[in-house]
């Protein structure tokens, strides 16, 4: 494999606010460093515009700013480079992090003139969050500022008072003007009193990417490799440690152990891994191991939980509410996870923890993660492998946050999963929704079905959970044995109704579409629920209307005597005097009437 | 053991992502266009499965105006490897005749590329496309994710991309959407030659300098392969020792003079490069169809 002369590779993100000089250091840092082709070069102008190097999107150049973080690739003798060009604004800060997520060193830039500004501190956390130790403060600019050592001292220090509070451990600061290229290739002579390495010589010796070798050994298996008959191989990259044939492991979480049989990289057989290498193992015992488990060391294995306390970046336009289910993923490993409880909030431009009942886009919280099952892991500071995931939205799919495992809240080494109690709010958080009933009443004719039916429909479509009592079909079933006495109308309203609250519980948007003559039997249902739970839809049509529609032909049967107690003609009706939702249906469309009704519901 | 280099780390990271999309989509696909990056990405993708075959076919959308030899490797490469080739040509580009000399390069490049591609994919509904793409190819592309979600329609929309953290990637997909997968997204060109050179990767020889019947033609070098390209008054087709360095449709792909022969002359040469390697394609330089917009079509 590598033999001892090969280039290593050194990641680093660059990151600093709006105007600070970020593309043009690197566009020049490249030129200086000879390493723009010609054809590159051609697109810069002349005077050469370094900035236009990066910003790849149209809408970037149209707009000036950065928006994604744009990828660079870049070597010089002494090592191979990938520089991610994070944006600056506090809108993209997901986008930063992506950048971040894969480097092992941020370079942060600060105007001279300006000094450390929100945004600084709002970069350097995302850094510290995603496990960033090492950062280059390069201080730009410093030939409008009088290339004046005072500046940059002061600079300095209030940026190592900040790095220090973040757990940023190792800064070093460079004073340096991108537009001149000032200290990034070549010694500045402007300023003499600066003795630290330029740039690129700092770039260039900073030890890179360092892999967790010498810890216990760790594979998250990826893909059960199955070929012929006999032949079960478990395909992951080692993310710690090393591994050779004949070493004990540990499947996580079954517990089961044996032992390596057969190291390969590729369909090559090789004695032994180390952490980085994407291999293919098999296993002297017949166990069973799925994707997401992770083999490990016998002697060293990691904890195995279902509960943790978390750092989470939140990174979707829906916030994050407590309760709601989201999938989860650690590597290969993925399961449904809730947020039960968010401890704070950060606000990450002074880093005050603020107590907090959601998280919006770009906010930073620390919070307590549950999960349907458990999964092995460690904390994101000593193996970011196995302590970095990520929330995807159940129905959009969106990557929602990012989050790092601090702890696992129960000491779980032996424990065995928890079903959490299934109860009404569970339910209800599963399907994501309010669940509720929902009673329209009024006249035969009014179009009290028609309207429920389109509801359901935009419900349905909306990706909702429901269910449409309809009167004429309940009385086909569970209410054939009742008539139309008085006391039959209440019965049968008092079953509809306790089957609706089965449902409502059961997390269902239930539609009851039922005339429902009398205030009583309509108070009586409501008692039924919860406050907010019902809500009383009056499908306000006159009489004269739904006698003219009568789609049944049932008020010709009562003007003829042929069908009594019926309601609005020997039979009275008694409005809703507080209803909900109040629909007339001479005034609107059904459309528009089944419109208001769904906003009514998903307003909460 | 005791480090990886920057080869060994991109093997790994690409390895990595050819096994989560095998694990995670119902029906992926290698997108085979039989140059030297798609020779390395059917080499990891062989390595990342065996000693099993890898779980999924591979797709060479065929414009018909490939260079001949291209054709004769990539159906080599199908019956050495192993691997199920499916190959898809636009039928409608068939019946209208469509070339890059009677339609121009952009629509031909539309019709039997993007085209053909998107009529593929919703054929065999393939769920995951993987593509040899790198981000140091153009400006676009260095923004682009590893796993790059599509819509129904195919559509790459850049101000919308998901976040991709680590090496965790959000494969979610509803039905009918799609994504493009770049396990090659951090390699540079001169990666892709010394991983060639490493592993002892077939690739087109087309790629090495030899002697070739040349026209030049609006400053590039092309390679006049067959009958179909016709000649203006006064040109004429010379013999020059040229090579390539990207391959495509032989009337869009410029050749460069070269005398690197073997994988370490052509390693040297791209170190002493003072160019990037799509110079030599004719479809870049149409300034109607950045490299974003097409994406934003469907081109891969």
């Amino acid at each position: 494999m590598s033999a001892p002369n090969t280039p290593d590779l050194l990641r680093f993100i660059t990151c600093g606010s709006v105007d600070d000089g970020k593309s043009t250091l690197l566009g020049h840092l490249l030129y200086d460093a000879k390493l723009l082709r010609d054809d590159e070069m051609a697109t810069l102008g002349d005077p050469p515009d370094f900035s236009r190097l990066l910003d790849g999107l149209a809408l970037e150049r149209e707009q000036g700013i950065t928006i994604d973080v744009a990828y660079r690739y870049f070597s010089t003798a002494a090592r191979d480079f990938i520089v991610a060009d994070c944006p600056g604004h506090a809108q993209y800060t997901r986008n930063m992090a992506t950048g971040a997520s894969t480097a092992s060193l941020a370079l942060v830039l600060v105007d001279a003139r300006k000094g450390v500004l929100t945004q600084t501190r709002r970069h350097s956390y995302i850094c510290a969050l995603l496990g960033i130790r090492r950062v280059v403060l390069a201080v730009n600019k410093m030939d409008v500022a009088g290339f004046d050592e005072a500046v940059f001292a002061a600079i300095e220090r209030e940026y190592r008072e900040l790095a220090a509070k973040l757990g940023i451990t190792d800064v070093t600061a460079i004073a340096l003007s991108a537009l001149d290229g000032d200290n990034l290739v070549a010694r500045s002579p402007r300023m003499p009193w600066y003795r630290g390495p330029t740039l690129l010589e700092y770039l260039e010796r900073v030890p890179a990417q360092h892999d967790a070798i010498d810890t216990p050994m760790r594979l998250p298996v990826q893909w059960v490799n199955r070929s012929g008959q006999d032949f079960r191989g478990y395909a992951g990259t080692l993310v710690a440690g090393r591994i050779a044939v004949g070493d004990a492991v540990v499947a996580l979480p079954s517990a089961r152990h044996t032992h390596v049989t057969r190291v390969f990289d590729g369909d090559k057989d090789i004695d032994a891994a180390i952490a980085g290498q994407a291999v293919t193992l098999t296993l002297a015992d017949e166990i069973d191991i799925a994707r997401g488990d992770v083999i490990a060391a016998t002697h060293d294995a990691p904890e195995v939980a279902d509960q943790f306390a978390a750092h989470i970046l939140w990174m979707d336009e829906a916030p994050l509410l407590p309760g709601r289910l989201y999938f989860f993923q650690l590597g290969p490993a993925s399961a449904v996870a809730r947020v039960t409880a968010i401890r704070h909030r950060v606000d990450v431009d002074t880093q005050e923890s603020l107590s907090a009942t959601r998280l919006e886009m770009n906010e930073v919280g620390y919070v307590h993660l549950s999960l349907d099952h458990p999964v092995a892991f460690e904390p994101y500071v000593k193996n970011p492998a196995l302590g970095g995931f990520v929330l995807i939205d159940r129905q959009s799919f969106a990557t929602a946050a990012c989050g790092t495992i601090d702890f696992a809240l129960r000491r779980a080494a032996n424990i065995h999963w928890q079903a959490l109690s299934v109860d009404r709010t569970t339910r209800a958080a599963s399907m994501q929704q309010h669940p509720r009933c929902l009673w329209l009443t009024g006249l035969s004719g009014s179009g009290k079905s028609t309207i429920a039916n389109q509801v359901e429909q935009r419900l349905h479509a909306l990706g909702r959970h429901t269910y449409l009592l309809d009167g004429d079909n309940v009385r086909h079933g569970l209410n054939r044995d009742l008539g139309f006495t008085d006391e039959d109308r209440v019965e049968n309203i008092r079953r509809v109704a306790e089957v609706a609250r089965l449902m409502v519980d059961a997390g269902l948007i239930v539609l009851v579409s039922f005339i429902s003559p009398f205030r009583d039997e309509r108070r009586m249902a409501r008692d039924l629920f919860g406050a907010g739970d019902f809500a009383e839809v009056f499908v306000d049509t006159p009489i004269e209307l739904c006698e003219k529609r009568d789609p049944k032909g049932l008020y010709a049967k009562a003007r003829a005597g042929e069908l009594r107690n019926f309601t609005g003609v020997d039979s009275p009706y008694e409005p809703p005097l507080e209803p909900e939702l109040h629909l007339r249906t001479e005034k609107e469309s059904v459309d528009a009437l089944a419109r208001r009704v769904v906003e009514f519901l998903e307003r909460g | 053991m005791s480090e990886l280099s920057t080869l060994d780390r991109l093997e790994a990271e690409s390895i990595h992502i050819l096994r989560e999309v095998a694990a995670n989509f119902e029906r992926p696909v290698l997108l085979y266009s039989i140059g030297k990056d798609s020779s390395v990405l059917l080499h990891l993708l062989l390595k990342a499965f065996a000693p099993a075959k890898p779980p999924m076919p591979m797709l060479h959308v065929d414009t018909t105006w490939k260079f001949r030899e291209m054709i004769a490797f990539r159906d080599r490469t199908a019956a050495e490897t192993g691997m199920e080739l499916i190959v898809h040509i636009n039928p409608d580009g068939v019946r209208d005749h469509v070339g890059p000399f009677t339609h121009g390069a952009s629509l031909h490049t539309e019709i039997m590329k993007t085209q053909a591609l998107k009529q593929a994919l919703d054929k065999y509904r393939f769920d995951a496309a993987i593509g040899g793409a790198r981000r140091d190819e153009e400006k676009s592309r260095a923004k682009e994710r590893v796993f790059s979600f599509r819509d129904a329609q195919h559509r790459w929309e850049p101000r919308r991309q998901r976040p991709e953290l680590w090496n965790v990637y959000n494969t979610r997909v509803h039905k009918g959407e799609s994504v493009r997968v770049f396990p090659l997204s951090n390699w540079t060109e001169l990666d892709v030659w010394r991983y060639i050179a490493r592993e002892a990767i077939p690739v087109v020889p087309l790629y090495f300098a030899a002697e070739r019947s040349i026209v030049e033609r609006e400053g590039l070098l092309i390679m006049r392969d067959d009958e179909r390209m016709p000649l203006a008054a006064g040109e004429k087709a010379t013999l020059q020792r040229v090579r390539f360095r990207t391959l495509g449709c032989y009337p869009l792909t410029g050749a460069v003079r070269s005398d690197a022969a073997n994988l370490d002359e052509i390693i040297a040469e791209m170190r002493a490069s003072r160019t990037t390697e799509r110079q030599g394609r004719a479809i870049d330089h149409d300034p109607k169809s950045s490299m974003e917009a097409k994406k934003r079509e469907g081109y891969f």
